[in-house]
């Protein structure tokens, strides 16, 4: 069986064409960059997402800070990430790549800050 | 009044790499004038990843690509001032902004960069009918209101135009709890990159209607109740047979973006009707001498990192500027034919430096299998082909040196589709 | 006990109040609405007719001629935006001309000074305005044609009744109305009643419904909707006078004029409907208005459409202005006010204030105040005055609405001040904010925030337009 799709890794968007017919020897083409061919694999056998969100700070000028997962994960996971995530709440000072929630539902991810909050 | 080599207005993407460049190419009598609290532009907004790809080999989301520029404008102790909007400036490069602080200050400068990105197309330029009532808001409006306020703009919701902006929101607004009922193109095609398609509809099972619009917008105790949309023929006049109402509380609209322009009409700057941004040369020099453009205000891109690119580029062009004055004056204009809309800059200013022109164009179409390409005199001499070109992704084509060369006064570039 | 209830906040019901606070009095005003100026006075064309349009003798020439001469007196004393700008009623056909002089003898039977206008050639008429069409053949070119801002003009109507002592009552919607001893106890949506000698009945679309709670002799304002196209200020240079078009077999014509802000206006269409609030534009109301304003200047371009809006002309069934006490004794009416109304209202205002302090032989207010200091609008200003505005308010130096150059010190100013804005649609009335280009894309976040400030609310109830309206319905953390 091949399945089209097109790659998300990067904005170029290829049109991929994965054949699964055997699930051992999985074959991609239409890909530009090997980074295509992991993703066709991988979206035919455990699809993951990087998921970005914001959380909510204390003690800032801003009230919120973006946050975004570490690694991929796995695509029925999100809203059940995105449940945490609602609940996660920092004090200020933030700073770019610090780690505000570990190992987000047994993902393997964590949730890192993708902006600086400055104190007040 | 105060004078200043390099005013650059805007210190978002456009300013801050700008800024950056220019600094490298040894100008230090320079600020950055930012009307927002804080340096990055929209890119604080777009909290989601995809940036950076081409400039940092890696994926960044929007504020850490900001910081990026921040940090290193930072540690050039280049001056900037926030909360400072510019309100004027003349063709002589006399800049007047005002701020809290310094009141009303007029500032002479030697070279200006104009760096102030684009504004969203609003409902009323696109004629939907309806009720006047909240809930109607353009994307990036809701984008702010949820990333950076932390606000909801309503949980029923559809967006009318498939750009970027509309399908990184249908996503970010269904993270956020909300139900996106549709997204509704217009066109028989997406302006947005298919990547998003994909993440941000596709993941989500959320519809994208094609050939479709809004035709009305239903109103009940002060909020949109529905929206009424309808298939288009190929005018795009829309089907009225075809009409189908859907529930929601909330239209978000991502219809195209405008360069934001206001400053350089003041200035006299000659305005491309086409990009709705001045028309420059290579050095991103618009018709007014000192004046320079780049990043959104001078054409909507679809990639920061192409942004960054082209304002270094106008940051060292305007560096050189400063220090060494007007180059030639002739000018070979550069022409988008045969499908191609636009191309910039829209003149080559031959000079001795042969530098690489780096022409950015966008297609009027979808046409596929075809080659895009650069002609001298009716000769290719460089081209580029592509399975598909959108009227969505901006293509580029560099000329190296020994062609720039070739180039000379009177003679007639276009960049034109082969094979369409 | 109120002297005088005056239902309704239109530019009607806030000229009349600020002509009755030059009385000594308790005077109230209610609005069902959260905010004055809430219905035709926010929708309308702006335009102060010169008064030849009105058959001769009718309230609407009497009042048109002599309000349209009151005009530029009162927009010095209420500091309202108006210019005089001239108008042309355009004619395209060689067979309708003798309609123009038809037009220019009513206005001069109806008042109008003869030197005021003057039938031109349509190459004439392209002289003075180059982008009328080639197709006009003559034009009456009516030099006394003004232009003003609505909505401004009411909001300082009422600004000025407010500080004189008149009492406003907003989110007031009269259920019912009912004559006993002499006095009339009218009540509210909310269950309180309100007593009071005298009733003015400014209700616009709604002063039928008004009236024929209390009057035996009804009458019916039929609901005319007018849709309106708004160009960016990029197209301010289309046109400096006001283009009116002949009426035709075709019908009437619509108009293309500057505002007093730049903009160019294009409409309005003209449909009779039976709803009193639907003010929803639609496809075809917006494609007939652009069409039919393209007659007028072939050049104009949809692409530099900016809004769009429609409002309600309140039109009596009698087809002129209802002005003056009921058969109910104090009971007064001021009905029916549509076009030329915004040009009449200054004078009507004067003749039913008169009125009701002759019935009720009201003292004249010594103290009344007439002056009223709108809001610096830092866009139109100086440079050097600017300079001194942030020097005294720091605020002035905070731009919010970009495209439109409002600063947060007028926005502040404009919630703070008598009878101020509480919602966005009020900021934007008072200040602009929020009318440019953009339609509020980058400024409403940035007013939410200000108007919760500065009204102590929680931005979540921070409405377009009061009830119900709110911007976002929670927090996403």
């Amino acid at each position: 069986m091949v399945r089209k799709m097109i790659c998300i890794s990067c904005p170029l968007g290829c049109h991929l064409e994965v054949d699964c017919s055997d699930m051992n020897d999985i074959k991609v083409s239409g890909n530009t960059c090997p980074r295509g061919k992991i993703y066709g694999i991988n979206e035919v056998t455990a699809p993951k997402r990087m998921v970005t969100s914001s959380v909510k700070v204390n003690g800032s000028d801003a009230v919120l800070v973006s946050v975004k997962t570490s690694e991929p994960v796995p695509k029925d996971k999100i809203f059940e990430c995105l449940d945490v995530i609602k609940t996660i709440s920092v004090d200020a000072p933030v700073k770019i790549g610090d780690v505000l929630y570990e190992n987000i539902c047994g993902c393997g991810s964590n949730i890192v800050a993708t902006k600086h909050a400055d104190k007040i | 009044m105060k004078t200043c080599d390099l005013v650059i207005i805007g210190g978002g993407p456009a300013g801050l790499a700008a800024a950056k460049a220019a600094y490298d190419c040894g100008v230090r009598d320079m600020i950055i004038l930012e009307r927002e609290a804080q340096l990055g532009g929209i890119l604080n907004q777009c909290i989601h990843n995809g940036f950076g790809l081409h400039t940092f080999k890696e994926e960044l989301t929007g504020p850490e690509y900001a910081q990026r520029y921040i940090d290193m404008v930072l540690e050039r102790n280049i001056p900037y001032k926030l909360d400072s909007t510019v309100i004027n400036i003349d063709k002589n490069r006399v800049v007047t902004y005002v701020n809290e602080e310094d009141g009303l200050q007029k500032v002479q400068a030697k070279a200006v960069i104009l760096s102030c990105g684009c504004r969203e197309r609003p409902r009323g330029a696109i004629n939907i009918a309806g009720a006047r009532v909240a809930g109607v808001y353009s994307a990036g409006t809701a984008q702010k209101l949820v990333n950076i306020d932390g606000f909801m703009p309503g949980k029923e919701v559809v967006i009318l135009g498939s750009g970027d902006i509309g399908l990184i929101m249908a996503r970010r607004m269904t993270f956020e709890g909300a139900s996106v009922k549709a997204v509704v193109e217009l066109m028989p095609y997406s302006s947005g990159l298919n990547r998003n398609i994909v993440q941000c509809l596709n993941d989500f099972n959320i519809p994208l209607k094609f050939s479709h619009t809004v035709v009305d917008i239903k109103g009940k105790d002060g909020r949109v109740s529905s929206v009424v949309i309808a298939q288009v023929d190929d005018k795009l006049k829309p089907i009225m047979e075809t009409a189908e109402e859907i529930q929601c509380d909330t239209l978000l609209l991502s219809v195209g973006l405008l360069p934001e322009n206001e400053l350089a009409g003041y200035a006299d700057v000659n305005l491309s009707p086409i990009t709705g941004g001045a028309v420059v040369n290579d050095k991103m020099m618009t018709s007014v001498e000192g004046i320079f453009e780049c990043g959104n205000v001078l054409h909507v891109h679809d990639l920061v990192d192409f942004v960054s690119e082209e304002s270094e580029h106008a940051g060292k062009c305007a560096a050189e500027y400063i220090a060494k004055g007007c180059g030639s004056s002739e000018k070979i204009p550069v022409k988008g034919v045969n499908g191609v809309r636009y191309v910039v800059p829209q003149i080559i200013n031959k000079d001795d430096d042969f530098e690489p022109i780096s022409l950015k164009m966008r297609v009027g179409n979808v046409f596929k299998n075809v080659e895009v390409a650069v002609m001298l005199d009716g000769e290719k001499i460089a081209s580029k082909k592509k399975q598909i070109v959108t009227p969505g992704e901006m293509e580029t084509i560099v000329l190296k040196s020994d062609l720039v060369q070739k180039v000379k006064n009177g003679a007639n570039v276009e960049v034109t589709l082969i094979g369409r | 006990m109120y002297d005088v209830l005056i239902v309704g906040g239109g530019v009607i019901g806030c000229s009349v109040a600020r002509e009755l606070s030059r009385y000594v009095g308790k005077f109230v005003l209610i609005e069902k609405e959260n905010d004055v100026s809430m219905g035709t006075s926010k929708a309308n064309s702006g335009i102060v007719h010169a008064g030849f349009d009105a058959k001769t003798g009718s309230n609407k020439a009497i009042y048109n001629v002599l309000g349209a001469r009151m005009m530029e007196e009162l927009s010095k004393e209420l500091d309202f935006p108006y210019r005089k700008n001239g108008a042309f009623v355009l004619c395209f056909d060689k067979k309708d001309e003798g309609k123009l002089k038809e037009l220019y003898d009513q206005g001069v039977a109806n008042g109008v000074k003869a030197e005021d206008m003057e039938i031109v050639s349509g190459d004439r008429a392209r002289e003075l305005e180059p982008n009328v069409s080639p197709e006009v053949t003559a034009a009456l070119y009516v030099k006394a044609s003004a232009i003003a801002s609505p909505y401004e003009m009411t909001v300082a109507y009422a600004e000025n009744a407010c500080v004189n002592g008149v009492e406003f009552k907003l989110d007031a919607e009269v259920v019912s109305i009912v004559k006993k001893d002499g006095v009339f106890d009218v009540k509210l949506a909310d269950g309180s009643v309100l007593q009071a000698k005298v009733v003015v009945n400014c209700a616009g679309v709604y002063a039928d419904v008004i009236n024929n709670m209390v009057c035996d002799k009804k009458f019916k304002i039929i609901s005319r909707k007018g849709e309106y196209c708004l160009l960016d200020k990029k197209c301010g240079g289309l046109t400096d006078a006001t283009l009116f078009q002949l009426p035709t077999a075709m019908g009437k014509g619509v108009l293309v004029a500057p505002s007093t802000h730049g903009n160019i206006l294009v409409g309005p269409t003209a449909d009779d409907i039976p709803s009193k609030d639907d003010v929803d534009t639609t496809y075809e109301g917006l494609n007939n208005a652009f069409d039919k304003a393209s007659l007028s200047v072939p050049s104009l371009n949809r692409r530099n459409i900016i809004t769009q809006f429609a409002g309600l002309r309140a039109h009596a069934d009698v087809n002129d202005f209802i002005i003056g006490e009921s058969d109910v004794e104090n009971f007064f009416n001021v009905a029916g006010i549509e076009s030329p109304g915004l040009s009449s209202a200054p004078a009507i205002a004067v003749d039913v204030a008169e009125d009701i302090a002759k019935k009720l032989s009201l003292q004249v207010n010594k103290s009344f105040n007439g002056k009223r200091k709108g809001i610096p609008h830092f866009a139109t200003m100086s440079d050097e005055d600017r300079q001194k505005l942030i020097a005294q308010n720091k605020l002035y130096g905070r731009i919010v609405c970009r495209c439109e150059n409002v600063t947060e010190g007028e926005i502040v100013d404009a919630i703070n001040r008598p009878l101020g804005a509480r919602d966005m649609d009020g900021i934007k009335r008072r200040t602009r904010a929020g009318m440019g280009r953009c339609q509020a894309g980058f400024c409403t976040p940035r007013v939410m925030e200000i108007l919760s400030r500065e009204l102590d609310k929680d931005p979540t109830e921070i409405t377009k337009f009061g009830k119900g309206s709110n911007l976002v319905i929670g927090r996403t953390k």
